[in-house]
């Protein structure tokens, strides 16, 4: 009964702290905004220089994503010099060779790619279908999932976590434990409210994400919205937990180096397949490895509720274990 | 009268500091106990200690005959502490909704209640301002307010009337002599002499320990001396 006044109680608190709410809200929407102008929107063509390349050949190639001139050999260095081209292609003995600008890997990759048509023989071309995903598939695509999740998770993490601590700060804790409540009655009033509140948050996120940036979805959307809830709440018992460690808002602040950016390494951003073990140890203990796995899982590869179960599980269990350690650490302010 | 309080004992320790030392006292059910003292004497670690906030190092403390360590035990309470705690977005309503709340009292009871000790602290008309908004002296009533709305058989107040004018200060004292009167027992710390006087009895506190227990009028006598300032000087601020 306490945990629901507890609850009404942070309700309230949201209902008046507009900025917060905007904080968690707005502030992911317009951060995954801006990362799909970014990633989605990469229209510029590809500068090829052709030295000496058969104009059968030049017809083979062109393409609407290759900007190919002819030029001369020393023109194309100076121009790779100047940074113009992105890459040089020569035809020198009936060898075709390409020299490649180098300083950016996507633009490498791309051309590389681009260039593979002129490789393969027409006879025993490869009929080429994707099972997960779509031809147009962008790395937007690919890293919309784990954002999704990471700034839901982000942002619970820093205001429950400022507001437990402030619990703490302004007394209104103490207070509290100088009342019939049960420690854990606040611990889960804390989870309850905020649960809820993520509940719209997420809806938002995902929707906006989904539907508006349409982000690569194959998935069942509900999973999405469980998914994403359930990151919340680790975040969430995470946040209060390392709270108690702090003794103001700046050092709840400091925790974002410690705690946030190494998860956003291990969360699937950057492959982490080949690494080492304890590497993918370090990644397994980590929350937002296994919802950014679940997000991809569903929105990518259009994963199945046993697909995902394990990810759904590990994500209670952390809850389970933060909360618990919560409710104890609060012994500190109270023994009963 | 039984009592209410019971200390024996009671050592406090933060890590090697002992904060209070040896203490023993008795308060009794339906009076008025102050706790006086210089700043840093231990006043608010010793109403924590009764309010079953901080656990004594070593001793024990029993509230009507029960050593504490049950919940329920804390609903029989109110602890008004000396820095106020409230929740600075929510109206003065809302605030004392939310603690009455955690007393399961009725929705309707809860509202009558709420209604009288606004009355009592004179913030009816602020009722639904956000505490932020609010003077040092109106935190200070809503907190006491808070520590009154479920109608506790004891009351902790520590420094209660802190940056509350004096109108205002006899307005409150007038108040808890009622509670008095229907057997509420109210522990308050003070460093205001006047207040002091207005106790049934006394408790001077200086590093931790009581160094003199007694009616107010006693205590004077003891030290041939006219005023409890004096008092105060005799025991405690001459000898630093
Ligand atoms: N959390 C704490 N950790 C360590 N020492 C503390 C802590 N709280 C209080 N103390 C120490 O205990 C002593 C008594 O503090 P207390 O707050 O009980 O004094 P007080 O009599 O209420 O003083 P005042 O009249 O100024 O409020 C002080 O010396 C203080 O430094
Ligand atoms: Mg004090």
């Amino acid at each position: 009964m306490n945990t629901f006044h507890v609850m009404k109680r942070i309700l309230i608190q949201f209902k008046r702290d507009k900025r917060s709410v905007a904080l968690m809200v707005v502030a992911p929407l317009l951060v995954l905004s801006l990362m799909w102008m970014v990633l989605d929107h990469d229209d510029s063509k590809l500068e090829l220089g052709a030295v000496d390349v058969p104009e059968t050949m030049l017809e083979q190639l062109s393409s609407d994503t290759l900007d190919i001139e002819t030029l001369s050999s020393s023109k194309a260095e100076g121009k790779l010099e100047e940074g113009t081209l992105d890459a040089v292609l020569y035809f020198e003995n009936k060898e075709m060779s390409l020299l490649l600008e180098g300083s950016n890997p996507n633009a490498a990759g791309a051309i590389q790619k681009e260039l593979q048509s002129l490789r393969e023989d027409q006879q025993n071309m490869v009929d080429v279908e994707y099972y997960h995903g779509s031809e147009d598939l962008g790395l937007f695509d690919y890293v919309g999932p784990v954002l999704i999740g990471f700034f839901v998770f982000f942002f619970v993490f820093i205001v429950g976590g400022v507001s437990f601590l402030r619990e703490r700060t302004q007394g209104t804790l103490e207070r509290l434990l100088a009342t019939p409540i049960r420690r854990s009655e606040i611990v889960f009033g804390y989870l309850a409210g905020f649960g809820l509140f993520t509940i719209v948050q997420s809806l938002i996120i995902a929707l906006f994400s989904i539907y508006i940036l349409e982000v690569f979805m194959d998935g069942n959307f509900l999973y999405v919205l469980i998914v994403t809830i359930l990151l919340a709440l680790a975040a969430l018992s995470l946040g209060t937990l390392v709270s108690a460690f702090a003794k103001n808002e700046f050092q709840m602040i400091q925790f974002i180096p410690i705690i946030i950016v190494p998860q956003v390494f291990f969360s699937g951003l950057f492959p982490t397949e080949g690494l080492g073990t304890w590497v993918q140890i370090i990644g397994d203990i980590m929350p937002l490895t296994h919802g950014a796995e679940a997000m991809r899982g569903i929105m990518l590869r259009d994963a199945s509720f046993a697909d995902i179960q394990w990810e759904i599980y590990i994500l209670l269990g952390f809850t389970a274990l933060f909360t618990t350690l919560n409710i104890f650490a609060l012994k500190k302010h109270r023994r009963l | 009268m039984n009592s209410m309080v019971e200390m024996q004992n009671v050592i406090h320790r933060y890590s090697k500091n002992t904060i209070i030392d040896k203490v023993n006292l008795s308060i009794q059910s339906g009076e008025i106990f102050g706790l006086l003292g210089p700043s840093g004497a231990g006043k608010t670690t010793l109403v924590k200690l009764i309010a079953g906030i901080l656990k004594p190092t070593e001793g024990t403390i029993s509230l009507k005959g029960t050593a504490l360590r049950h919940l329920a035990q804390m609903k029989n309470y109110g602890f008004m502490a000396q820095s106020d705690a409230l929740y600075q977005e929510l109206t003065a309503w809302e605030n004392l909704d939310f603690f009455a709340s955690i007393y399961n009292l009725s929705r309707k009871r809860r509202k009558e209640r709420i209604r009288d000790v606004l009355e009592m602290v004179d913030l009816s008309s602020f009722k639904d301002q956000p505490v932020e908004t609010f003077s040092g002296g109106m935190k200070r009533r809503l907190s006491l307010a808070a520590a009154l709305v479920h109608e506790p058989e004891l009351i902790i107040l520590d420094e209660p009337t802190v940056g509350i004018d004096p109108v205002l200060r006899r307005s409150i004292w007038e108040e808890l002599y009622e509670l008095k009167e229907k057997g509420v027992t109210i522990i308050v710390t003070t460093h205001v002499m006047d207040e002091a006087e207005k106790c049934d009895r006394l408790a001077l506190i200086k590093s931790g320990k009581v160094i003199a227990l007694d009616t107010p009028q006693k205590l004077k006598e003891k030290v041939n001396v006219t005023s409890m300032e004096e008092v105060f000087l005799h025991y405690g601020g001459e000898t630093k």
